[in-house]
C-alpha cells in the first residue's frame, strides 16, 4: 500500500499523519501542493491544520491548488481519499464530497476527544472497527459543524454514508453528546462510491498505548486490508 | 471596472456572529435592533470595460470563489 499526504502552507497534522501511516506499513510520500502531477498511490491523505490560515473559508484556497486535478483523476480511477478536519473541509471545498461545514454552533474552537460510533464497517477505512463500534478520537477544529440540505441529509442517512456521528459513551446519539452542532451528529461521511473518507476527528493522534490510546489505529489496519 | 461585492448568510442559516454582535449592541443600550446578519465584502478592481463581459466575469468569480453557494448569498455592485 501506498499513500501520498498532500502538504498546503498552513498543513500542521501532516508529518502526524505520515507517522501513523509508516507505523502501518503503509509507504508513503509527502506531496507538495504546487506539484502538477501525483506520485503512483492507492491512497491520497488531505491531512489536518489551517491551509491559508483559513482564509475566505475553511479548505476554500487549498481546493483551487494545482495537485487537485490529479486528486480528482485519482479518485475517478477509484483510488483511496482520507481527508481528516481541514483535509475534511478541502473536499467539501472540491466538491469531491456534498454538504458544507459551517462555524461551530458555539463559536468556540473546540479540542477535545469525544466518542463516536462507527456507522458503516463495509468500507474501505472502516472495516476493522466491526467489533468496535464506539470509539474515542479527538477533534480539534472551529468549523465542523457538518450542514446540507434535507435530501442531502436523507440521502446521507438512507444510503448509509455517514461514517461516523458525535455519541456518548455508550454509543447513544444525542444532540447533548454533540460537540459542534452538526446536523444528525454527523462527525464523517463517504461519497456514494465509498472510495472518499471525510472525518473531522484525527485517528492520527491515537495510534499508540503510550500517546493516550489506540482508537484511530483500526482506521489505519483497515487500509492494509 | 470597479466592482464590489457582498456575501451573506442565506436566511435560513443560523448565522452565530451576527446573532452574537446583536446581543452585544442589545447589551449596549441599542433596544430597538432588530436583527444583525454578518457578511464579507470585496471590492474588484477588473481590467475590463465591457459591462456584459464583467458582469460574466464576476459571477463566475462568486459561484466559483467568493461565495459558498449552499450556504450563501451574494450581491454585485457595479460602481
Amino acid at each position: 500500500m501506498k499513500s501520498s499526504v498532500i502538504v498546503f502552507p498552513g498543513s500542521n497534522c501532516d508529518r502526524d499523519v505520515a507517522v501513523a501511516l509508516e507505523k502501518f506499513q503503509i509507504k508513503n510520500q509527502m506531496v507538495w501542493h504546487d506539484d502538477v502531477s501525483l506520485p503512483k498511490c492507492d491512497l491520497v491523505v488531505l491531512p489536518g491544520g489551517f491551509s491559508y490560515g483559513d482564509y475566505l473559508r475553511s479548505g476554500c484556497i487549498a481546493s483551487k491548488s494545482k495537485i487537485i486535478n490529479s486528486i480528482i483523476e485519482h479518485e475517478k480511477k477509484g483510488g483511496l481519499i482520507l481527508g481528516i478536519c481541514n483535509g475534511f473541509q478541502i473536499l467539501i471545498e472540491t466538491k469531491l464530497l456534498p454538504g458544507t461545514l459551517l462555524r461551530n454552533k458555539k463559536l468556540k474552537f473546540l479540542s477535545k476527544n469525544v466518542f463516536l460510533k462507527v456507522l458503516n464497517t463495509s468500507n474501505k477505512f472502516c472495516s476493522n472497527y466491526k467489533d468496535k463500534n464506539i470509539i474515542e478520537l479527538p477533534i480539534a477544529h472551529n468549523e465542523g459543524n457538518y450542514f446540507g440540505n434535507e435530501n442531502l441529509i436523507k440521502k446521507l442517512e438512507d444510503e448509509n454514508l455517514i461514517a461516523f456521528k458525535y455519541c456518548d459513551k455508550n454509543g447513544s446519539i444525542e444532540t447533548k453528546s454533540n460537540p459542534n452542532g452538526s446536523l444528525n451528529n454527523i462527525a464523517g461521511i463517504l461519497n456514494e462510491k465509498k472510495n472518499i473518507l471525510g472525518m473531522m476527528p484525527h485517528p492520527e493522534r491515537l495510534i499508540d498505548p503510550i500517546l493516550s490510546g489506540e482508537d484511530g489505529s483500526m482506521l489505519f489496519t483497515s487500509l492494509l486490508k | 471596472m470597479k466592482i464590489s461585492i457582498t456575501v451573506t448568510l442565506k436566511k435560513d442559516v443560523l448565522d452565530p456572529q451576527g446573532k452574537v454582535v446583536k446581543q452585544t449592541l442589545k447589551n449596549m443600550g441599542y433596544n430597538n435592533i432588530e436583527n444583525v446578519r454578518q457578511g464579507k465584502y470585496f471590492e474588484i478592481e477588473l481590467n475590463e470595460s465591457d459591462k456584459n463581459k464583467t458582469e460574466k466575469i464576476i459571477n463566475e468569480f462568486c459561484e466559483k470563489l467568493l461565495a459558498n453557494t449552499i450556504i450563501e448569498n451574494y450581491t454585485i455592485n457595479y460602481k
